[in-house]
Order: C-alpha cells, then structure tokens, then sequence
C-alpha cells in the first residue's frame, strides 16, 4: 500500500512539475531546442548537461575558503588547547651589549648644536659629526627669517597637503628649488628620510625593472623594497658593470612587452662617500632607454660652483635626470626633502607617493629657511669655497698620514668616511663586526680628546624582501663631517687629534679582540 | 541650570555670502581682513555681554571673569598695547566722576572703542582662537562606562545608492569617449601615458583613469593653497582655471574661511601666545635644525625633555620622537616584527601602518573595522594554525588599531580588544595620530577616554602633527622596548630629528595641556572640543543627515553619496566662506563619497551655528537630508519622560518600533543644542 502511495505522489508530482513548466513562457521552445540539439548532436548536449550541473552545484557552493590543502581542521576544545598553549616572544629582544653600549654612549648635546658644542657631561668639544657643513644652524639671518615665519603661519600646517596643507610658502620653495636646478617642477616631502622611499614606488609598479648601485644607502633599499618591481644591482659606481647589467635586461626583455626601466643610484654616496660619473649615467641611460633616477641627498647643496649639486659640478641638464631627489635637511639645515623633475613626474606624485599624500606638509618655517640657505648659496658661494679648503686640510691630515684608514669619499664631500685598509683587515682578519667595534673605540677616543666624530651606521635589511641582495655588506666606517664653521688651523688640529685617536686604539695589544663578547 | 537666550544668537552667517576681499599682492598676507571678527567683537562687546550678566548667576559669572582674564592673559604677552593712544572724552569723562560709589558699578553705557592697533591684534587673535562664547560651551570628553556601542550606520533610500552608481557608470563612459576623441586629437596630452621612443608610459594608462576623468573634475576642491596659520579661520588664495582644473592662475585675492578642514583639534595653531613666544625663544638659542639623526649627534637636552615629557603625558615610562609621523609607523613595524610574526590590522589602517607593515617582512593580516567578533574569529584561527605551511607556532602576534579613525569618525574599542588581549596574548600596538589630545578628559588619548590604564597597552604611537600643531611622530612604550627601537629603528638611525623650534612647540603644548601653563587653559581647550565635537553631531543628525562616527570623536563625516554632490557641496561651502575637505573613492568605499568636518577648541559656538546653518540651506539645496532617524536625532522625550521610562512611554503612545526621520529647524537646533549635548545624545 504505502509503496502506491508513494508512486502516485510522485507521478501526482511530476504531472504537476511539467503541467508548470508547460505554462512557463518560452518552455515549447527549449525542449524543441533540447530535442533538436540532441538529435543533431548528442556529445554536446551531453557536454551542456554537464555545465548545467557545475553552474547549479557552484552557486549552490558555500563562498569559497582561501584555505590551501594544508589547512587543518581543529575542534574548538583543541583551539582552546592551542590558545592556551602558545606563548608568543616578546616584543622585542633583549638589547646586545654592543647595542647597550651604543644607548649609553649617545652624545646628548646641551643647547644649540654648532661648531663648538657643549655635551651633557659639561664638556665643550669640537663637532666634526653634524651636517652642520656652511654654519647656518648659527647663522642669524636664518633664525630672523624663521621667526618671522613663526609669526606669520605658526608652526605646524596642520594637515597633509592635498587637504589645505600647502601653503604659498611651500609653493615658493619648490618654485625657488625648481628654477634652481632648472627643472620644470619640484615637490617637496616633510621629511628627507621617506622621500625616495616613496618616490620610487610612486613610479615603480610590479613587473618594471630597476637597476640599482649595489650601495645604495637605506632609504632606498627601502623603496626597493616596497614596490614589487625586478630589481638588479651593479658593483658600486661600475659604469662598465652597469653597461653589462643594462644590455642582458635588454636582450632578455626583447621578446616581452615594454615595461618601465629605472637605474636608481645616488649622487654622492651615503655609505661610501664617492661620487657617481653621470655624464657617462645619462649616456648610458640614454643608449639603453632607461630612466634615471639620482639621490642628491648629499650633493645638493654641496656640489657644484653654487652648490646646485651633482649636476652642476658635472656639467649636466638637470632635466636629463628624470628624478631628481634631494635633501633639505642636510645641507641647507632645514627639514624635508624634494623630488624635482618634469611637470609630468611631479604632479604624479602629488597623489601617489605615501609619503606626500598622507602625511602632514612641512612646517612653514622649515621651507622659508630651506630657501633662504639655498639663496644664500647661490648669492655667496664663497662659503663652498671655504668649506672645500677645510675638506683638503682635514685630507691631508689623515689620508695620506694615517696608516691605518683611508678615506673613500670624493675629494669634495664634506662628509668624510674613513674605512680601515684592506691590509689591515686582512692581516689582522676582522669581521664586520669586529671592524665596527674598533671604529666606535675611535669614536671614544677621540671624544675623550675634545672631538666628535661618528660612525656610519648600519641596518640590517629585513628579511624575505624582494630588494634583498646578501652578498653585500656595508664596510664600517668612521663619519667625519667639515663645517665652515671652524678655521683652517682648528680642522688641522682637530684632524691631528682624530689620527692620532685611531692610531692609540690600532696599537693598542688585542684590545678590540678582548673586548669582543664571545657570542659576536 | 541656567537657561539660554531663547534667540537665534548672533550670527556670523547673515552677512557671510559678500565677496573675496582683495588684498594688493604686494602687501604682506599676514595683513588680515579684521572686518568679521571685529564685528563679531564688537557685537559681543553690546549683546551678550550684558546679557549674560542679567543671566548667569553670580558664580558663573565669577567663573567666567577668571576664565576671560586667563584668556587676556595668554592671549596678550604685551598687554602695553591697550594704551589709550585713542584719547576720547570718554575715558577723562569717568576718571573725572571718580566718584567710589560709581566705581563697582559696570560701566553699562559708555564704551571705549579700543585703539585701531589693539582691534587689529584682537582680531587677528581671534582669527586664530575663538573667544569662548559662554562657559557653559563645555564638555568633558569621556567613556560613560557602559557597553562600548558601535555606531549605527544609516542606510540612505534605494534611489540614491542608484542614482550614484548610475553616477559613476556615466562619469565612467564619458571619460572613455572622452579619452578616444583625445587620443586621436590631441595625442600631446596623453603623451605620459603612451610608449614612445623606446620608453614604456610613465604611468600607466589604466590607473591613472581615475585621476584624469574623474578626480581632475573636481580638482578645484583639494590642495587649495592657504597663506597664515590654519586656525579658527584660514585664508585661501583664490585661484581660476580656464582649461577645467588642468591649470590654475592666482587672482592675487584671499577669502578667509571658516577652518572645519585642518587637523587642529587642540587649536595650537597659533602664531600669537606662549607657544609661538616659546618657539620663538628656541629658534633665537637653538636655531633651526638639529642638523644629524638622533643616532649620530641630533640628541638635545630639547629632545630628551619632550620625550620625557611626552613618556608622562601618554602614560607610558618612556618614549621616542620622530621627525614625521608617516614615518614613525613606516620605520616602528619593521623594529618590532620580523619574519615568522603576524600583523593583524584593522581593515581602514591608514597608509603609514600598512606600509611599515609590508617594509616588516612579518605576515600580514586583516580583520572587519571594529568587529571584536571577527578578530576573535581570526585570531582563533591563525593561533591554531601556525605559520603557512610548517605550521610552526607565530613568534609573536601584533594587532594593530588606530585610536580614531580619521575618515569613519570611529573610535577602537578598547575594552573589547584588551579582553581579547588577556585571551589570545597579542601584542598591542595604537596609532594615536588623531585621538591623542583629541579624547579623554585629560586629553590622553582612547586609554584616557575609557579610563583604562595604559600599561595594558604594549605601543602607544601618535602623532605630533595634529593636537600639537607642531609635526613630527612618537612612540611610547617601556622603557626596554624604546631602548631597543633607539637602536633598532631606521628612523633614528638615518631620518633627521626633529627641528629644535618644533619640539618647543610640542614641549609647550603639553605643558598648556597638562595645566603646568597658563594653568585652566588646558582644561578649557579639551572641553571646549568635546563640546563643539557633540553639538555639531547632534546638530546635524537632528537636520537630517546622515552622521557617520562615535558621539565624542571630533572627526565628524556626513555621508553625500552621489559623486557630484562633493564638489556641490564643497562649492556651497565655500561661497558660504567655510572650508571643508570631501573625500571619494579610493579613499572611502565607492559609494559613500562624504564631506568630513574636524571640529577644534579653536572654534566657538558661534562658529558651529554658522555652519549648522550653512549645511541647513546646503542640505536642502543639495537633498542630503536623507536619514532614517535610526542613529539619532530622535526628539525630545516629553517633560517628565526620563530616558529609562522612554520604553514604556512608547508602548503606553502607541510609538513602539516607531522611527521618525529627523528634520529639526535650524532655530529648534539651536535652541536645545547646549542643554542636549551634556545628555546622552539620542
């Protein structure tokens, strides 16, 4: 019984299922269309049958779960067990002693940084490690013009420029930088740090390719790092290297479709001193249509008749460089940074480089004092030639007469990096680290003299970066920086007393080893 | 309780709509256009003066005075000024009289004019920082204790989430018809765009889209220069275009507008008080750059005082300032996590985390906006799982939040997240750029708002930009952690310090903040914001608008929807001199384009109504007045309905599940706004 039952409920249905579909409008026509189809070709309906059934089945699907194979499925009694488990690391490690030593040893200066300063133990001793290259820290002028600024426009902007943070001073400091270097356009960032940091991933996307020194300092491994592209280093300032480079990227992407080229290199080099050959650059670039892009983070300002910086003192269009990067923070003893380059490159990166769009704009004063300094360079720029005579004289105090450093920075960079020399190294066979710990006992040597001079730091890249390159190692270094701000005779003496100080710590028995923890 | 003035005060807003006043080029910006605020001045000085005195009680009035003469205090370090180089009979008229029984009598009928000099200063003063319009104007930003609400997010009707995709498709097609004619006829336009001469485009094609057929519309409501100090107003240089926003020229003109754009919430934007008297001292003994990194030679007495400072103020043993708040997130991140850690970030982070959170190296991780449920949710997940693939256990998990969220208007929940924190033993990390000064009772950011202790949080960071009109970053942490970031962080390492005359301006804001200086006005400032905060929210929620963000937060966003309302609106505004800031896609989701106001200390009362007025005529111009009713603005109980009988009086009326879309006037508003924003806002 109960089976009739059930077989007329379902002939009952099925009648009533068709009778609907009958009803439907346009149903005649799909069975004949169905029919027709599987009569001229079964395979195909049979094909048809199959996409239906994966349509229904993959709307029919729960949204679909990132998860891989590897995922494992756990009762929520096990999470708990595993939540309970974990115990996560500290936040940070524990400092090393070296780094310890590093907190403990950082000068604090007392007032006003400049020539002479005065350090928190109450000593008053020669600075010869701010970028304090022309004075200007002390310099009157600019002090008057930054207050008159203060009142005027206060000190913060107070939001980030596309949201009324540009102020007319920023728009006649990027004017004054732009006719300065002969550009059509200049942008300038609140900090020098983060500006190529984020002009390299405003034009750089996946898939491009950038050509890069090997040496390139930080803040541009950084922008390597961020923006996805291919990158590809050449030995440091090796035109010949970077030729080699260029025409394998060029064969190898003869086939693919365009995509943009960069060479990414800087002016004077932060982390070893030297200077780029760029009329060989630009030609370079030229011949294998790439685009260039220069961190003049410290030349401008130090460079050249006027200080205009690489391009001047090489006699090369600025506007052959695409991008040219800068610093206001250095040299001109301001704050921020600047990208000048054709209306094209800089209004691009008023929306798409992070660090202009969503940050705040520089404070007032700090523009109106970066062209003030940079006008002061150009209207007297005797104070190049000075600061160029105190490079020679410290020169010729330590490079030649010291046998134990040499100095690798170009004969005009006020920023003088004095690396031990290979026989050095090589006989006594230091480590990185090694070398860097006899460089900081330099450093304290020659402070306890009545000297302040640093060291080049170095970071490590993080890891799992794309701009990762290990087989490159920044060499330590001492950093002795020349300021106008002293006489020919005190940069002699102060240089007599730095040779002097590494000398006592090379000579002094193992010292350096000894004091090496045994973990290092 | 005193009553207010049941009148339409004072308002600014009559006379707004009269032209840009021209100012020659020649002559300095700083010249400013005294004609508002000494109107405003002398107003004040013949109506509500007086008026309050019949009004206040003798206590209110006591306070006051002493609130006024702190006012006159810091706002005139020279107060020589006032000297009666303007000799009207007047003045020789009462000291003739002289007479004692005169003396305590107010002089209620003569008036001294003052001295076009002092007017002037005044003025500009005002311009800068509103003189407060009553003391009742005040509040006390601060977590009531209760459950932590999440804002209710009103829907706008069908037609206008339709209307605005019908929008975006039309703006969509006549940019690419627009694109194929240019193309082909005027190729020197496109030239960045297009391969040529061996080169690939210099941007591409696709992406910029967006910015040359939709953003370049409406060009002319973002960067729009400023000259002077963005304060209570802020004077734009008018500019034309005659290529539709592809150039503009200067007319040589300014317009001073109401400020409702700057992120000046403390109102320390100023170029007159013991801030710029300060900065000005540091500049004349410090000069103006510290000239290294903090890791070479940049470490000053100065520096090391504001970190101390800044430790204290948050509430943490020790910190660390930066040069720039973007890269204080951007160079913290890869410091603390590394490979084999997890970040897991709010999904509307800003910029600087997400990029300091790719620069780490660790994974990366997102959860819903505020959604306590779904971090829970992920965090459950992720702790069980492991790393990818080894499924070895994370090293460390940090969950990064920002306090106040600075398109949305929202605030984290804290209580929620440490909850979780006991649980699942993350490391926190707050991004306080907009919350630090801007909540709490105190001022101290979200920790301060909810009275929550801030060793319960591992990174406090925030930036120095906002509340402290200075610029700049910190982070605050113990005092182990920041030891170690001094080392570790390549901020330190390479990015310059920070400018000597900046950190004066930070030293001195939160000494005024924390009441050491000028002792009061700290407490008046924060007050001040969370009252202007809450009445400009319910003011608009009660016109109709749809408000987005928490009751207290001072970023307040009102939703436009359709793509050519933001210029509209923008436009509107500023014929009304009042400066907003409106975002759209990509910064907001599609279709939720919004006009965001950021309320300071530096505006009054008066300065609120001028803009509830502003965005009444707006609102019914444009048809922005579209909410439901379901996220406030509701009316007023009857009297004798307290709050806790509301439930039952609405089931006695008949009113149960009963909604009305709000729809106040501008003179209801006004009159019941300083009572109601002291109540729960509903």
């Amino acid at each position: 019984m109960e089976f009739q039952d059930a077989q007329r409920f379902v002939l009952r249905a099925i009648d009533e299922i068709s009778h609907t579909f009958q009803k439907l409008p346009g149903s005649a026509m799909l069975i004949r269309y169905i029919q027709s189809s599987y009569q001229d070709d079964p395979v195909r309906s049979a094909i048809e049958l199959i996409l239906v059934i994966f349509f229904v089945r993959y709307l029919l699907a729960p949204s679909y779960s990132t998860h891989n194979g590897n995922f494992v499925t756990l009762s929520e009694e096990e999470i708990d067990d595993l939540v309970d488990e974990w115990i996560p690391e500290p936040l940070v490690a524990p400092q090393t002693s070296f780094e310890e030593a590093e907190n403990e040893k950082l000068p604090v200066i007392i007032g006003p940084t400049g020539p002479k300063s005065k350090l928190s133990n109450g000593r008053t001793v020669t600075n010869l490690a701010s970028y304090n290259f022309f004075n200007f820290v002390g310099n009157e002028q600019v002090k008057e013009k930054a207050i008159q600024t203060l009142r005027t426009y206060g000190v913060g902007p107070c939001g980030p420029p596309q949201f009324y943070g540009t102020q007319d001073v920023h728009m006649k400091t990027e004017a004054d930088i732009a006719s300065c270097l002969g550009t059509e356009g200049c942008i300038i960032y609140a900090q020098a740090f983060s500006t190529i940091s984020s002009v390299i991933p405003a034009f750089c996307k996946r898939g491009d390719i950038i050509v890069a020194d090997r040496a390139v300092n930080y803040a541009i491994r950084k922008g390597l790092q961020i923006c996805r592209s291919t990158i590809r280093y050449y030995e440091h300032n090796d035109m010949e290297d970077l030729e080699r480079v260029l025409q394998k990227i060029v064969k190898e992407q003869s086939k693919k479709p365009l995509t943009r080229r960069f060479i990414v290199t800087e002016g004077l080099s932060e982390t070893v001193g030297d200077c780029v050959d760029l009329p060989k650059l630009v030609e370079l670039k030229l011949r294998y249509k790439f685009r260039l892009m220069l961190d003049e983070t410290w030349s401008f300002g130090v460079l050249g008749r006027t200080g205009r910086g690489l391009t001047e003192a090489q006699n090369v269009d600025a506007s052959q460089v695409d991008m040219l990067v800068g610093s206001l923070a250095g040299p001109l003893c301001a704050g921020g940074g600047f990208c000048a380059g054709s209306t094209d490159v800089v209004e691009h990166q008023r929306i798409s480089a992070a660090s202009y769009t969503f940050s705040a704009a520089l404070p007032a004063m700090l523009a109106t004092t970066a062209s003030e300094t940079l006008n002061m360079l150009q209207t007297n720029p005797d104070i190049l030639v000075q600061c160029r005579e105190n490079i020679r004289a410290m020169r010729a105090q330590l490079d030649p007469r010291s046998d134990w450093v040499h100095c690798t920075s170009s004969p005009e960079n006020p920023v003088m990096l004095l690396v031990l020399k290979p026989d050095v190294i090589n006989s006594r066979r230091l480590s990185i680290e090694e070398q860097e710990r006899i460089l900081q006992e330099c450093v304290d040597e020659a402070l306890a003299n009545g000297v302040l001079i640093t060291r080049l730091k170095s970071m490590p890249v993080a890891p799992s970066s794309n701009g990762k390159d290990d087989e490159w190692k920044l060499q330590p270094a001492l950093k002795v920086c020349i300021t106008t701000g002293l006489s020919k005779k005190e940069i002699e003496k102060a240089g007599v007393t730095i040779r002097h100080a590494i000398t006592k710590v090379l000579t002094r028995k193992t010292s350096s080893k000894l004091a090496l923890p045994a973990t290092s | 309780m005193f009553t207010m003035p049941q009148r339409l005060p004072r308002n600014p807003f009559a006379s707004s709509p009269n032209t840009a006043t021209a100012i020659p080029p020649s002559e300095k910006p700083t010249a400013r256009r005294p004609s508002t605020s000494k109107a405003n001045r002398l107003s004040q000085f013949f109506s509500s003066s007086p008026k309050s005195k019949e009004q206040q009680s003798a206590q209110a009035a006591l306070l006051s005075a002493v609130a006024a003469q702190q006012q006159h205090l810091l706002n005139n370090p020279s107060p020589q000024i006032s000297a009666p180089s303007l000799s009207l009979p007047t003045i020789s008229l009462s000291t003739a009289k002289g007479g004692e029984a005169n003396m305590d009598e107010p002089p209620t009928t003569l008036f001294q004019p003052p001295s076009v000099a002092e007017a002037k200063k005044q003025a500009r003063i005002d311009a800068q920082f509103a003189p407060i319009g009553s003391q009742s104007h005040r509040y006390v930003s601060k977590h009531m204790g209760e459950e932590f609400p999440e804002p209710i997010m009103d829907e706008p009707p069908y037609y206008y989430l339709l209307t605005t995709y019908i929008s975006y498709l039309v703006l969509i097609i006549f940019g690419h018809i627009r694109d194929f004619f240019g193309k082909r006829f005027r190729p020197e336009h496109y030239r960045h765009l297009k391969a040529a001469n061996g080169y690939a485009a210099l941007n591409s094609d696709f992406d910029n889209f967006y910015v040359r057929r939709l953003k370049m519309r409406i060009d002319d409501c973002f960067a729009r220069p400023i000259t002077g100090v963005p304060g209570r107003y802020i004077t734009l240089m008018d500019r034309k275009t005659d290529d539709f926003n592809e150039h503009f020229q200067f007319t040589g003109t300014y317009t001073e507008t109401l400020n409702m754009s700057s992120y000046n919430y403390l109102g320390f934007a100023q170029s007159e008080g013991p801030c710029a008297d300060a900065v000005e001292e540091a500049i004349k003994k410090y000069g103006v750059s510290a000239a290294s990194p903090r890791a070479d030679v940049g470490t000053s007495d100065l520096a090391l005082e504001v970190e101390d400072r800044i430790a204290k103020f948050v509430g943490k043993p020790a910190a660390m300032v930066f040069s720039m708040g973007f890269a204080t997130n951007a160079t913290s991140f890869p410091a603390l996590v590394g490979k084999g850690c997890l970040i897991i970030s709010d999904e509307l982070n800003h910029a600087s985390i997400r990029i300091g959170a790719r620069l780490s190296g660790a994974m990366i991780s997102s959860f819903k906006h505020n959604d306590m449920n779904d971090l829970e949710k992920k965090l459950r997940e992720f702790i069980s799982q492991g790393q990818p693939r080894t499924h070895r256990p994370w090293k460390k998990i940090l969950i990064v939040v920002e306090g106040l969220y600075s398109m949305e208007g929202t605030m984290c929940n804290l209580p929620g997240l440490l909850k979780l924190k006991k649980r699942y033993k993350f490391h926190l990390f707050i991004d306080e750029a907009h919350s630090i000064g801007a909540l709490g009772p105190r001022g101290r950011g979200v920790c301060d708002y909810f009275g929550i202790d801030p060793s319960e949080v591992d990174i406090l960071m925030g930036t120095l930009t906002k509340s402290f009109g200075a610029n700049g970053g910190y982070v605050a942490a113990e005092k182990h952690i920041i030891d170690k970031l001094r080392v570790t962080n390549a901020g330190t390492i390479y990015g310059e310090s920070p400018a000597p005359p900046v950190l004066m301006q930070i030293l001195s804001a939160v000494k005024i903040i924390s009441g050491e200086l000028v002792p009061g006005q700290g407490e008046e400032r924060l007050q001040r914001i969370a009252f202007n905060s809450r009445y400009l929210r319910l003011g608009l929620k009660r016109l109709g608008y749809i408000v987005y963000g928490h009751d207290d937060s001072p970023i307040i966003p009102i939703v436009l929807y359709n793509p050519a309302k933001m210029p509209a609106f923008s436009h509107e505004m500023l014929r009304r001199k009042i400066s907003v800031v409106i975002v759209g896609y990509p910064a907001t989701p599609l279709i939720s384009s919004r006009a965001r106001f950021c309320v300071s200390a530096a505006h009054n009362k008066d300065d609120m109504d001028r803009l509830l007025a502003a965005c009444d005529e707006i609102g019914n111009v444009l048809q922005l007045k579209f909410s439901t009713g379901v996220a406030g603005g509701a009316e007023n109980l009857p009297d004798g309905v307290t709050p806790e009988m509301e439930k039952e009086w609405q089931k006695a009326n008949g009113l149960q599940g009963v909604v009305k879309p709000p729809r106040w006037t501008l003179r209801e508003i006004i009159a019941n706004g300083v009572q109601d924003v002291k109540k729960p806002l509903r």
